[in-house]
């Protein structure tokens, strides 16, 4: 394992590997969202264009998405002060909110079919579909992610002397947090 | 550098972490299949690259004899092609287009992206930063296994009964679209788009690896200003895959969407057969845009890794510096920003803004900058030079031949005014085969003759090597070369057959010399092929150090066990490329050589560095 430390010493990049791996995916996810939401521009300046209210849906998610970072930071604290079950309660709190905030997306969805805005017709409405979709399925990648550092927690992997995996769990459940705050301000602005 | 207490103490620590690879032996299938380790997994996709490229190659001859030898007796294609000869003994025109849409697909994507990047990125990247291995092995298995699947199903795709996909690499709806448009845009085109999505995931993965073996891996010493170029182009590779091939998955999501689903995101107003589709308010340009941003910098991850890997042979085999060290990675830099600015220059006649052209004709031209700076630097490194005339040096020449003599032509591809007249014609053909197809698969051809060594610890045949290289050299030119006038005179790219129009029964002799051109050259590879599969068995055994080169993969045994130096990793004094230095007794000094252990050829400045060595030796 020395020899790890050696190998670190000798860059002047100290991130850890996996951790910087998750910063790279997290660009690439980005230019996913870029792309749609240029997209999006693109399709919208041709006209032709269906206009409708965003439903009330994403407003409850918008702020339950916030409070679920709230969760997450707190249990990283616990978890930097060796307090286990604290942290474990928070992560599944973290989840819990997770799996609400999909529902909520949902009930958004039944709203705009309820509209008459369908996921097949004019593209104002297929792109919305197609965006918080997209970050729904990342936000299930995360809710596992919770899950797996919870089960590591519980196997006393996850304290103040290594807070890797936890720490890259912050990181992306925060990213997807804010991701989705700007969708849904870009969606909110650009209709 | 308070080196001296930490190298005691990881000497320690290197020997005990030895002892841990030597006992434990892997399996068969561990160490050959489902390696981990970076050196077997570049093999695998070399091996892989190399059978997609006979695939490919054999397509494109087959296309090649439609247009040589329009209306010929096929029959004898029979057994190969089966009821895609009709019953007149010709091809079938909707094949002839899947044809040409899967050697479009299989070249670009299958053997100059996997092939080539996958290839040696992987095998060079551990090796000649100072790494043990890739950041992540197990992330860079999946990386090939998901290209595998990948491969599997698109090679599927190439015996399904409606065909594989058939509206070109490009695949712009609306034809792509709609499975009513053509067969191809059935069952073949959704193997396409699956193959495609796990092609992309595979690249990511990949990519990731790259980057960050690069930035968090290197040994001591290596410093960025310290590494080998052919480092440089795949890092700067990596960093534009990953941030291209992300907007070809949304591109292709969106597409699923449209022909799956019932979603217009590219479709709108469209009549198949006097009937009315119901989708409305898509537009075909979007997808264009969202293609082509993937698209163009694609052209540069297929040619950076091949520019990267000359760089360092020509360096090598001219037993000099490499000219413009930093002028050669700021090119490289500048060619990957200015990649993504410039798409819309393949959407000239799409019916945009004409000012909006210019600015994007102004973007492209300026790619001619950085590019003919590197073409200078080839060119002054091989000045003067005692060059040896290794099949790799010969390849590596080669490329910047073609990079010149197509990039010139980019130089006229990319005014939008005269773009009217060449646009979709066979000059596209031409200059692109040239500037990205040959250059980069010179590039490829040329890292197999010289890293074959390291890779299998024995050496290729070398008159073998000249004969492909000449009869590949000479060929590629006697095919593309033409294919400029065919432009030129208008000949559309992806037409069937020119003889039904009077206009076009001119250059039929010159077809037909393209054709046999591209039939001897294709031929020429299997002397390759056999020289790379007789010479792993039977090859000559490698010396340690085959081509007297600086860079750290030839300080490893012939060849390297998991963790790819048995001892210490060895630190880095100096950068790669001391060929040739005035008062050194040999033409050539390793990067692992201590400035202290060089005082008859140090410069002023490394005077003191030598002395800064020894003080934190002591």
């Amino acid at each position: 394992m020395t020899t790890q430390t050696l190998e670190k010493n000798s860059t002047s990049f100290s991130m850890h590997p996996k951790k910087f791996a998750l910063w790279l995916f997290i660009v690439s996810v980005i230019m996913i969202f870029a792309s749609l939401t240029s997209a999006y521009i693109v399709r919208q300046s041709e006209g032709n264009w269906v206009q409708f209210e965003l439903p009330a849906g994403f407003y409850f998610s918008s702020v339950l998405i916030v409070v679920s970072s709230v969760f997450m930071h707190l249990a990283y604290l616990s978890a930097k002060k060796d307090l286990f079950k604290r942290t474990q309660a928070l992560l599944l709190l973290t989840a819990l909110s997770g799996v609400v905030f999909m529902f909520l997306q949902w009930r958004g969805w039944s709203e705009l079919v309820a509209q008459e805005i369908f996921f097949v017709g004019n593209p104002s409405g297929s792109f919305v579909y197609v965006i918080s979709g997209l970050h729904a399925v990342h936000i299930v990648s995360a809710i596992i992610f919770v899950l797996v550092v919870v089960y590591q927690s519980r196997k006393q992997m996850v304290h103040s002397k290594s807070l890797n995996s936890i720490e890259m769990c912050l990181t992306f459940w925060h990213f997807l947090g804010g991701l989705w705050l700007y969708l849904f301000l870009f969606l909110v602005l650009n209709r | 550098m308070a080196s001296s207490a930490v190298s005691t103490s990881t000497a320690h620590a290197h020997d005990t972490h030895h002892d841990e690879h030597e006992h434990h032996e892997l399996s068969f299938i561990r160490k050959y299949v489902f390696s981990e380790d970076h050196k077997t997994i570049g093999k695998q996709f070399l091996f892989t690259g190399i059978f997609w490229a006979i695939i490919g190659g054999l397509l494109s001859v087959l296309f090649r004899i439609q247009l040589g030898f329009p209306g010929a007796d096929l029959t004898f294609l029979k057994p190969l092609l089966g009821g895609w000869i009709t019953a007149e003994g010709t091809l079938d025109p909707e094949f002839y287009l899947a044809m040409v849409t899967m050697h479009g697909t299989i070249m670009v994507f299958f053997v100059l992206t996997a092939g080539l990047s996958g290839t040696f990125s992987n095998f060079l990247i551990p090796l000649q930063v100072g790494a043990r291995d890739m950041a992540s092995g197990f992330m860079n298995m999946l990386s090939y296994w998901f290209f595998f699947v990948s491969s599997v199903i698109m090679f599927i795709s190439l015996f399904i009964k409606t065909g594989p996909a058939a509206g070109g690499w490009v695949i712009y709806p609306p034809l792509s679209a709609l499975p009513q448009a053509i067969s191809g845009s059935g069952l073949g085109m959704t193997l396409w788009l699956v193959s495609m999505a796990l092609f992309i995931v595979s690249s990511l993965l990949g990519g990731i690896n790259y980057i960050t073996t690069v930035i968090n891996l290197r040994t001591q010493g290596m410093t960025f200003s310290r590494l080998p170029l052919t480092i440089w182009a795949f890092f700067l590779t990596a960093v534009i895959g990953l941030l291209s091939f992300p907007v070809l998955f949304s591109a292709a999501l969106l597409l699923i969407f449209d022909r799956s689903f019932g979603t217009s995101f590219y479709l709108s107003e469209i009549y198949i057969g006097g009937e009315a589709l119901p989708n409305m308010g898509g537009s075909p340009i979007l997808f264009q845009h969202l293609f082509w941003f993937l698209g163009h910098p694609e052209v540069y991850i297929v040619l950076l890794p091949a520019l990267g890997i000359t760089s360092e042979i020509i360096a090598t085999n001219s037993r000099k510096p490499i000219f413009g060290y930093k002028a050669m990675v700021l090119s490289m830099v500048a060619i990957g920003f200015l990649s993504f600015i410039v798409w819309a220059h393949h959407m000239f006649v799409t019916g945009m803004n004409p000012f909006l052209g210019s600015v994007f004709m102004l973007l492209t031209l300026i790619i001619a900058v950085p590019s003919a700076v590197k073409a200078f630097n080839y060119i002054t490194t091989l000045w003067k030079g005692n060059i040896v005339f290794t099949p790799a040096m010969l390849f590596s020449i080669a490329l910047v031949s073609f990079f010149i003599s197509g990039g010139l032509t980019g130089i006229i591809l990319g005014n939008s005014a005269l773009d009217i007249q060449l646009h979709d014609t066979y000059f596209v053909v031409a200059h692109f085969h040239l500037v990205m197809g040959s250059a980069s698969f010179f590039g490829l051809m040329a890292g197999v003759y010289h890293w074959f060594p390291k890779m299998f610890g024995r050496m290729m045949d070398e008159k073998l090597g000249y004969i492909h290289f000449w009869l590949t050299f000479v060929g590629v030119y006697l095919v593309f070369f033409p294919l400029h006038y065919i432009g030129i005179a208008g000949f559309p790219r992806r037409y069937y057959s020119f003889t039904s129009y009077d206009a076009f029964s001119s250059f039929t002799d010159l077809n037909m010399f393209v054709s046999i051109s591209a039939i001897i050259t294709f031929s020429a590879q299997f002397i390759f092929l056999f020289n790379f599969i007789y010479s792993i068995f039977r090859g000559r055994l490698a010396p340690a150090n085959p081509w007297r080169s600086n860079t750290l993969e030839w300080t490893t045994p012939r060849i390297p066990e998991h963790g790819n130096w048995p001892g210490k990793i060895p630190t880095v004094y100096r950068w790669p490329y001391d060929y040739s230095k005035p008062g050194a007794p040999e033409d050539f000094i390793p990067q692992n050589v201590p400035l202290s252990a060089t005082p008859e050829s140090n410069l002023e400045n490394e005077m003191e560095e030598a002395q800064k060595e020894q003080v934190a030796a002591h």
